[in-house]
């Protein structure tokens, strides 16, 4: 619990709240008591004065009941702890409390010590200085004084009474303390409130904070920990849950994809390891049965050749030497199997490569009932091809029919023909990149099994991705956003945003602007920005005009294939074949066949069959084209 | 002292040595053996073998390390080399290597009948040539070749042609180390070879036929048929006159990596 970053994130924001309030809180308080003792020591200055303003004249005129009974009237105030007169001896003489009148005040007492502390009384006090804090009793409330010392003026020494002489400058001091019961009964009341305040409002972030960071981070983080938990474990298959579209949520999505590619990987290394060890072990048994193999040939031909007077004994070591012969020739296949080799292009006759491998599948088909049907054009052109490879093809798809068909048997006819094809709806784009040279290709989302060309569209306030398809003419495009028909549609790079779209160039058949890409080493490819149009142009592929092309089709009477199903059957891993097969069939068909500049389609019809049709381009050899300029 | 053998086989199975040993015998050849390149290499060195025949996978020293030896011993004895593992690869593998004639596991009596006589005749002739230069005070220089033409050991070689095709034949070596040519064997135009298998097979007057193993892959676009009248043009003009096939080759760039250029050492 401690180490969770939910918990962590709390603690940090929780910390920030208690330092940010309680520094708040501190100088908040600090502020309030300094302008309330402020209000209060105001007060007591003014207070004083009027003290010693009221009381002047009365002292003048040495009235000294008046003075009395002026200094007890003001010290009757609640708010007022005590008014007293001193004079220069430290005697009070006047007070608001009678029992104090006559005690001796030692200099070194509260009311004397701000003039006497230093060895020469003082005699001018600034108006701090005359105010001071203290408590009387430890345990009693605080009070504050404030000192107002009576100079003496010229009618002091010349009134009748004259009782001060000339030359004595202080004549005493007007002490008044006033009580701070209630200011500090303010400030306790005022400090507790903000404390209130301060850690409920600490809480209540906490609270709030907690709640989303479970939301948004905690819930997430747990998700992806348990996936990763399980991929660990081995569990290639383990989904995440969609996590929304916020950085974690992406996390979630990129893991996704990791694990499915991983998983794919995985079964691939496990297919090629599978291959690799069928290799080895093949050279293996190879090495070793061609040693004893030795032994038999060599000595068979070696007493063959003794054996010219015993016709008898001649025709039997024959038979050994053709059969350890052709056991020589299968460990030879054995081996050529076993090691890898190298595409190589030839021109060849293509009704011979698919009889070739008719020949390898033509047995089985036999054996289920199955009728093969050959309708070969005899004018066929040669194509330069890997035979090997293209063989490979055929052999796949030949038991890919017999494998539809059931076991009450059917029909599999295969056609070879030549045609003549216009490159709208046959060339497809195989690489694409915007002015900046980003690739706008997209492997993630196939059509027809080719991977689309993706650009980024906005249309009124809409905005979303375009999956194009990626075959010249085809328009089966597919829209990430809504767009009402006829609109035109702004294009753009999904890598850098660069505009796609041309300003000066429209669509000779609708007159919206054009949007073009470059095809590297095959020109640039031009479309209509509006939605709804089919216009497409691309020069290079149109230049080198209608192309010939042999055609190969399987047709089988077999169960066929689900729509649901056809869009899917080219990729890697999809099998409906469960157990039996390991979905790389078709897929290692289209490589070769798309590594041989040729395409595969398919048309199919649930419990009447399928059709499969591989176009190989016709092209003669480039070398045997530079002889002859 | 032990008696002198002609021949020294190295092969870690026993039966190849009976083999091997069953068929020299009724040449009138005595045969020694080895079952591992060591010890071979210790019997090479302390006697003079007229042929070595080494199988390709030994334990410890395969026989490509053992061929390497061998030459830096400054032993001058011809090797063939036959294995189990008979791959075309291999083939060129043991022939560029310094491997006078190649047999694959499991041969009849006359195929590697046919790899000693070629072995045995070639050792003689450059023996010869050797005596001849030693005696004319200089040695006799190979053929000055034309640019781009490699060889596969001394079996075969190929001219690579501007027009990007490849003329094929078989190497002088080869054709001298046999007796008497008596007749050849071609493959048809549009026939496919592959590099280091046979691309034509040479009967000579013993009743014994020779493999030539082609140079590289490729499609035969035309064949030399004055060859299948007159074969002394292959007998005399081996490298001009006497080719054997046109070829489109299928990997070139690949393949010419494995060949030897044809100046480079005999």
């Amino acid at each position: 619990m401690l180490k969770r970053i939910g918990f962590k994130l709390i603690i940090a924001v929780g910390i920030t709240a208690i330092i940010t309030i309680g520094v708040y809180s501190y100088f908040n308080i600090r502020s309030l008591r300094e302008s309330l003792l402020g209000e209060v020591e105001r007060h007591a200055t003014q207070l004083s004065e009027t003290v010693k303003n009221s009381t002047r004249y009365d002292m003048l005129l040495n009235r000294r009941e008046h003075i009395h009974i002026i200094i007890n009237d003001i010290g009757a105030d609640p708010g007022i702890d005590e008014v007293r007169v001193l004079n220069k001896e430290g005697e009070i003489i006047y007070s608001s409390r009678e029992e104090s009148i006559g005690h001796m005040v030692d200099k070194r007492a509260e009311s004397c010590y701000a003039c006497h502390a230093a060895d020469r009384p003082l005699e001018k006090l600034s108006i701090v200085e005359r105010t001071r804090i203290f408590r009387i009793h430890p345990d009693s409330s605080r009070v504050m004084g404030v000192i107002n010392p009576i100079y003496t003026e010229r009618s002091c020494w010349d009134a009748a009474c004259h009782a001060h002489p000339q030359g004595q400058t202080v004549l005493g001091v007007l002490d008044v303390t006033i009580s701070l019961a209630e200011v500090d009964r303010l400030i306790q009341k005022s400090a507790f409130e903000v404390g209130i305040f301060a850690v409920s409002g600490v809480l209540t972030l906490s609270l709030i904070i907690g709640f989303f960071v479970n939301r948004w981070v905690n819930t997430p983080v747990n998700a992806l920990l348990s996936a990763t938990k399980q991929v660990g474990a081995g569990n290639l298959n383990y989904m995440i849950p969609d996590l929304g579209v916020d950085d974690l949520g992406m996390l979630a999505k990129s893991f996704n994809t990791m694990t499915q590619r991983l998983s794919e990987a995985r079964l691939q290394l496990f297919q090629s390891d599978k291959m690799a060890s069928l290799g080895r072990l093949a050279a293996g048994v190879a090495h070793e049965i061609n040693n004893p193999l030795t032994g038999v040939l060599s000595y068979s031909t070696h007493l063959l050749k003794r054996a010219e007077r015993d016709p008898e004994a001649q025709e039997d070591l024959q038979v050994i030497v053709r059969e350890t012969l052709r056991s020589r020739e299968i460990v030879k296949n054995l081996l050529d199997f076993a090691r890898q080799s190298i595409p190589k292009k030839n021109p060849a006759a293509i009704n011979s490569v698919v009889e070739r491998a008719v020949g390898v599948v033509e047995n089985q088909l036999m054996i289920r009932k199955i009728t093969l049907v050959r309708n070969f054009s005899r004018e066929l052109p040669t194509v330069v091809i890997d035979a090997n490879q293209i063989q490979q093809v055929f052999i796949n798809m030949l038991v890919n029919a017999a494998d539809a068909i059931d076991e009450e048997g059917g029909t599999i006819t295969i056609s070879t023909s030549s045609q003549k094809l216009s490159p709208l709806g046959m060339r497809h784009i195989k690489s694409a990149s915007c002015p900046n040279g980003h690739s706008l290709m997209f492997n993630q989302f196939k059509i027809a099994g080719f991977p689309s060309v993706r650009v980024k569209a906005k249309c009124d306030s809409a905005e979303g991705f375009i999956m194009l398809d990626p075959v010249y003419g085809k328009n089966r495009h597919h829209f990430d956003l809504t767009v009402e028909p006829r609109k035109e549609l702004h294009m753009t790079c999904p890598e850098c945003n660069t505009s796609l779209v041309r300003a000066n160039d429209t669509c000779p058949e609708c007159g919206a602007l054009t949007y073009a890409f470059d095809v590297p080493a095959t020109g640039i490819f031009v479309g209509c920005s509006r939605y709804g149009c089919k216009w497409q142009k691309w020069d290079i592929v149109d230049s080198e005009g209608e192309k010939e092309y042999v055609e190969i089709s399987i047709a089988d009477t077999g169960s066929g294939i689900t729509q649901d199903d056809l869009p899917r059957i080219f990729e890697p891993f999809f099998t409906t074949k469960g157990q039996r097969g390991t979905g790389l069939g078709l897929s290692v068909i289209w490589g070769i066949v798309d590594n041989h500049d040729g395409t595969v389609s398919v048309e199919s019809e649930v419990s009447k069959g399928s059709v499969f049709r591989v176009r190989l381009p016709v092209q003669h050899d480039r070398r045997l084209r530079l002889e002859m300029p | 002292m032990k008696k002198k053998a002609d021949i020294l086989i190295v092969d870690d199975e026993q039966v190849v040595i009976d083999a091997v040993t069953k068929i020299c015998s009724s040449l009138g050849l005595s045969v020694d053996a080895s079952t591992d390149a060591h010890s071979g290499l210790e019997k090479i060195r302390s006697s003079d073998y007229r042929l070595v025949i080494c199988d390709v996978m030994l334990p410890e020293m395969d026989a490509f390390q053992f061929l390497k030896r061998v030459t830096e011993a400054h032993v001058s004895v011809p090797v063939i080399l036959i294995t189990g593992y008979s791959t075309a690869e291999n083939a060129v593998k043991s022939l560029n290597s310094g491997a006078t004639a190649y047999v694959a596991k499991p041969f009849t009596e006359n195929e590697l009948l046919s790899a000693i006589h070629r072995a045995m005749r070639l050792a003689e002739i450059l023996r010869a040539e050797t005596e001849t230069g030693r005696k004319s005070g200089q040695a006799k220089r190979p053929p000055v070749p034309m640019p781009g033409t490699y060889r596969l050991g001394n079996i075969s070689w190929v001219v690579l042609e501007p027009t990007g095709t490849g003329r094929i034949g078989a190497a002088e070596m080869f054709v001298k180390s046999i007796s008497t040519l008596r007749e050849i064997e071609l493959f048809q135009d549009d026939d496919e070879i592959l590099q280091g298998s046979l691309c034509a097979r040479i009967q000579s007057d013993d009743g014994l036929s020779h493999d030539v193993l082609s140079p590289l892959s490729g499609r035969i676009i035309q064949s030399n048929k004055e060859l299948l009248t007159n074969l002394k043009i292959l007998e005399h003009d081996p490298h001009v006159q006497g080719w054997l096939y046109r070829i489109i080759p299928s990997a070139m760039e690949y393949e010419v990596r494995n060949l030897l250029p044809y100046s480079e050492g005999r």
